[in-house]
C-alpha cells in the first residue's frame, strides 16, 4: 500500500469517527485542526485505525504522536 | 454480533424522546466515558431511552457518601458499580502478606458497605460488575494450592459477591468474568488503554459489556422472552425426517448428532427455566411427532411440548396461530429456524419476534444463543418450572371446547374450583412476580417488588386476595392478584390483575364476587376503581363498566357494594 492510499484510509476512518464527511486530513494536521478531536475522540480514532490496519499501536504512540504523518509513518512500519 | 462502538456513539445521539426511560448512573473507579455512550447507544438498539450520568474518574466513595451528591439527586432506577481487577491488583499488593487469606473477604465487605449505602439512601437497583480474572502467575498453576494467591482470592471475592447478591434483593451482577471467559483477556482488555487512559476494557469488548446491562435494564422494563418455536428439521436434529425417517436423523451421542443432543439438552434447561418451548415445522404432523415419540436419543419429548404446529402451511401463519393459543406477547417471543429462507419470512411478516440468524453450523448453537443473552431474567420462581406443563393444559383444553355445542356446557364439564386468600408468606415471590410480568389484564400496571407485597399483606389498611384455579385438566396455581386499600368507608382497588390464560371462563366474574364479598365483610361502603390505559392493557378498559359499576367525573370507577347481585359463575369456590 502506499502512502497516499494509507492516507486515504486514515481519512474516512476520520469521516466515520468525527461523523463528518467534510473533514480532510493532511500529514502535517494535528488535533488542534480537527473540532471535537479530544483524549477521548482520539482513544476511539487510535482502536479504529488498529482495527483497519490490522496492528497495535504501543502505549508510547498513543500518547507521542503529534500529527497524523506520524500516525502514517507507524502504520507503514507496521506493514515491513 | 453486536453494533460496532462507532455505530454505538452515533445511535447515543438520536432522537429517543418517543422511547420508554430508565435512568442509570455509572460509578467507576476507573475510566467510564466510552462505556457510558455505549450503554446510551445500545439503549436504542433495544428501543429504550437510557438516561445515564456518568460520573468523574474514581468517585464511587464520594458519590455513596455524600448524600448530597449527584448520584442522589438523579434517583436512578439502577446503580452501575464497575470496578477493574487492575486496582484491586494493586490493593493486593499493598495488603501485608499476613492479611492476604482475608483480601477477598475484606474487599467484599467494603463493596457490601457501599451497597448498604445505596439501599438505605434510595431505592434503585444496584448493578455490581464482577471481577475478571486475571492472575499475577507469581507462583504459576501453585497458586491454586495457595489460599494467600491473588487467584485464589480473586475467585473467593467473585464466590462473595454472588452470594451477596442472593441476600441482598436490590443487587445484581454483571458477569464481567463470563464475558472474558467467552472473548478472552487478550480481547476484553487492552493493557496500553489502561496505562494511557485508565481504561480497563479495550474498546472491541465495551459493545457486549453494553449489551449485558442494556439487556438487564430491558428486563426491569418487563421486556423478556417467553416463548421459544423450533423448527425441526436440521434444528433439534440433523437431517429431515420426513426424507430420513426415525433411523436416518442425526440426534444422540454418537457423531454429528452430538451437537443436536446439546442443543436440546439447553432447550429443556430452558424449559425448566420457565421458558415455554413450542414446536413449528413444514411436516406431516404424525412424522414430525415419530422422533419425539419413538427415538431412544431424543432429550425433548412431547411432554417438554406446550404446543406442537406441524402442515404445509407458511410459518408466519402458524406462529400467530400459536401465538394466540398461548396469549403471549409476540415481542416475548423467540423463533428458532435453520434455514434463513423462513427466518426472513418470519421476520418480514412479523417484526416483533425476535429471530437469531442462527450459524450455519449447528455445532456452533447453543454458543451462539448464549452469547445473545435471550433469556436474563431478575426473578425466579416455583411457579416458572411448571410453565411448559401449564401451557400444555390449556392447549388441551381448547382442543376439548371444540367439541362442545354450548360455551357454557364446556365451562361446567371443564369442573373448576377457584380459591380466594389474602396474601400469605409461601406465595408473596410469585405474587410479586405477576405484578411485573402482567400487561395485559392489569387495571393500573403497578409493578411490585417482593419486599413491598411482604409490606402491604403486613398493613391492615389494604385488604390483598390471591386467587389460584383449577379444573379437571389441571392446575392453572396462582392466576389473579388483588390490592384493596382502605379510604374512609371504601376500599380503591390499587391492583387487579390475572393471568390471560384463564379469560372469558368466569373467572372476572368470580374475582368480583369475592372483592364485594370480603370488601363487605371489613364494612365498607363501596369499591372504587381506576383504569390506567398503556399500549397493551386496552382488553381492560371497559372491564368495571363491564362488572356494573357507575363512572364518575373524575373518571374513576364506583360500586356500591350493597347494590352489588353476585354473578353467576361456573366455578366453585374451595378452601383449600
Amino acid at each position: 500500500m502506499t502512502r497516499a492510499e494509507i492516507l486515504s484510509k486514515v481519512n474516512d476512518i476520520f469521516h466515520d469517527v468525527f461523523d463528518d464527511d467534510t473533514i480532510e486530513v493532511f500529514e502535517t494536521t494535528t488535533s488542534d485542526d480537527v473540532e471535537d478531536w479530544d483524549s477521548l475522540m482520539h482513544i476511539t480514532l487510535i482502536s479504529e485505525v488498529e482495527a483497519e490496519f490490522n496492528f497495535k499501536f504501543q502505549m508510547k504512540d498513543v500518547v507521542g504522536m503529534k500529527n497524523v504523518g506520524e500516525m502514517l509513518d507507524i502504520i507503514e512500519k507496521s506493514m515491513k | 454480533m453486536f453494533p460496532s462502538l462507532i455505530e454505538l456513539k452515533k445511535y447515543s445521539k438520536k432522537d429517543m424522546s418517543n422511547l420508554q426511560e430508565y435512568r442509570m448512573v455509572l460509578l467507576g473507579d476507573c475510566a467510564t466515558q466510552h462505556l457510558a455512550q455505549a450503554i446510551r447507544g445500545y439503549g436504542y438498539v433495544n428501543k429504550l431511552k437510557i438516561s445515564l450520568l456518568d460520573t468523574d474518574y474514581d468517585q464511587i466513595i464520594a458519590q455513596v457518601m455524600d448524600l448530597t451528591s449527584e448520584l442522589y439527586q438523579y434517583h436512578a432506577d439502577a446503580t452501575i458499580l464497575c470496578m477493574c481487577v487492575e486496582k484491586l491488583y494493586e490493593r493486593y499488593c499493598k495488603t501485608a502478606v499476613e492479611l492476604r487469606n482475608q483480601f477477598g473477604k475484606t474487599e467484599y465487605e467494603k463493596i457490601a458497605r457501599i451497597w448498604e449505602t445505596l439501599r438505605r439512601n434510595q431505592s434503585g437497583k444496584i448493578l455490581q460488575f464482577n471481577f475478571p480474572e486475571a492472575d499475577d502467575r507469581c507462583f504459576g498453576n501453585f497458586g491454586n494450592k495457595m489460599n494467600i494467591s491473588f487467584i485464589r482470592q480473586l475467585r473467593e471475592l467473585n464466590l462473595l459477591l454472588m452470594d451477596g447478591a442472593a441476600q441482598h434483593k436490590d443487587t445484581y451482577i454483571i458477569d464481567i468474568s463470563f464475558l472474558q471467559n467467552l472473548y478472552g483477556r487478550k480481547t476484553l482488555h487492552d493493557e496500553k488503554l489502561y496505562y494511557v487512559a485508565k481504561m480497563p476494557f479495550s474498546m472491541e469488548v465495551l459493545p457486549a459489556i453494553a449489551h449485558e446491562i442494556v439487556t438487564v435494564a430491558s428486563v426491569f422494563r418487563s421486556r423478556f422472552a417467553k416463548c421459544i418455536v423450533l423448527d425441526l428439521d436440521n434444528t433439534l436434529w440433523g437431517g429431515v425426517i420426513g426424507d430420513d425417517g426415525l433411523e436416518g436423523i442425526q440426534i444422540g451421542e454418537l457423531g454429528l448428532g452430538h451437537a443436536f443432543y446439546s442443543f436440546q439438552l439447553w432447550l429443556k434447561e430452558l424449559s425448566r427455566r420457565g421458558i415455554v418451548l413450542a414446536v413449528c415445522s413444514k411436516n406431516d404432523e404424525e412424522k414430525a411427532k415419530e422422533p419425539f415419540l419413538k427415538h431412544p436419543e431424543m432429550v425433548l419429548r412431547l411432554d417438554d411440548i406446550a404446543m406442537f404446529v406441524a402442515n404445509w402451511e407458511d410459518k408466519a401463519s402458524n406462529i400467530r396461530k400459536i401465538q394466540k393459543t398461548l396469549n403471549l406477547g409476540m415481542d416475548s417471543f423467540v423463533f428458532l429456524d435453520d434455514n434463513p429462507f423462513e427466518r426472513n419470512l418470519v421476520k418480514s411478516m412479523i417484526p416483533e419476534i425476535t429471530v437469531p440468524e442462527l450459524p450455519e453450523d449447528p455445532a456452533e448453537y447453543v454458543t451462539f444463543l448464549q452469547e445473545q443473552n435471550l433469556f436474563e431474567t431478575i426473578n425466579f420462581s416455583e411457579a416458572d418450572a411448571e410453565r411448559t406443563r401449564q401451557y400444555r393444559e390449556e392447549a388441551q383444553r381448547i382442543s376439548m371446547q371444540e367439541n362442545y355445542l354450548s360455551y357454557e356446557e364446556y365451562l361446567n364439564n371443564l369442573k373448576m374450583e377457584g380459591m380466594a386468600k389474602a396474601f400469605d408468606k409461601f406465595h408473596i415471590p410469585r405474587i410479586a412476580q405477576l405484578t411485573q410480568r402482567s400487561n395485559q389484564f392489569n387495571l393500573r400496571t403497578i409493578r411490585y417488588s417482593e419486599e413491598q407485597i411482604a409490606e402491604i399483606a403486613s398493613n391492615s389498611d389494604y385488604l390483598t386476595l390471591y386467587f389460584t384455579l383449577r379444573d379437571q385438566f389441571g392446575d392453572h396455581g396462582l392466576v389473579s392478584v388483588v390490592i384493596m386499600k382502605r379510604e374512609e368507608n371504601n376500599y380503591f382497588v390499587d391492583t387487579w390483575l390475572m393471568s390471560c390464560r384463564v379469560l372469558k371462563r368466569g373467572m372476572e366474574e368470580f374475582v368480583m364476587n369475592c372483592m364485594v364479598l370480603e370488601a363487605g365483610k371489613q364494612g365498607a361502603e363501596c369499591l372504587i376503581g381506576e383504569y390506567k390505559k398503556t399500549s397493551k392493557n386496552a382488553m381492560v378498559e371497559h372491564l368495571y363498566e363491564e362488572m356494573g359499576f357507575e363512572t364518575m367525573p373524575d373518571e374513576r370507577f364506583r360500586l356500591r357494594l350493597k347494590d352489588y347481585v353476585p354473578k353467576q359463575v361456573s366455578i366453585l369456590r374451595v378452601e383449600s
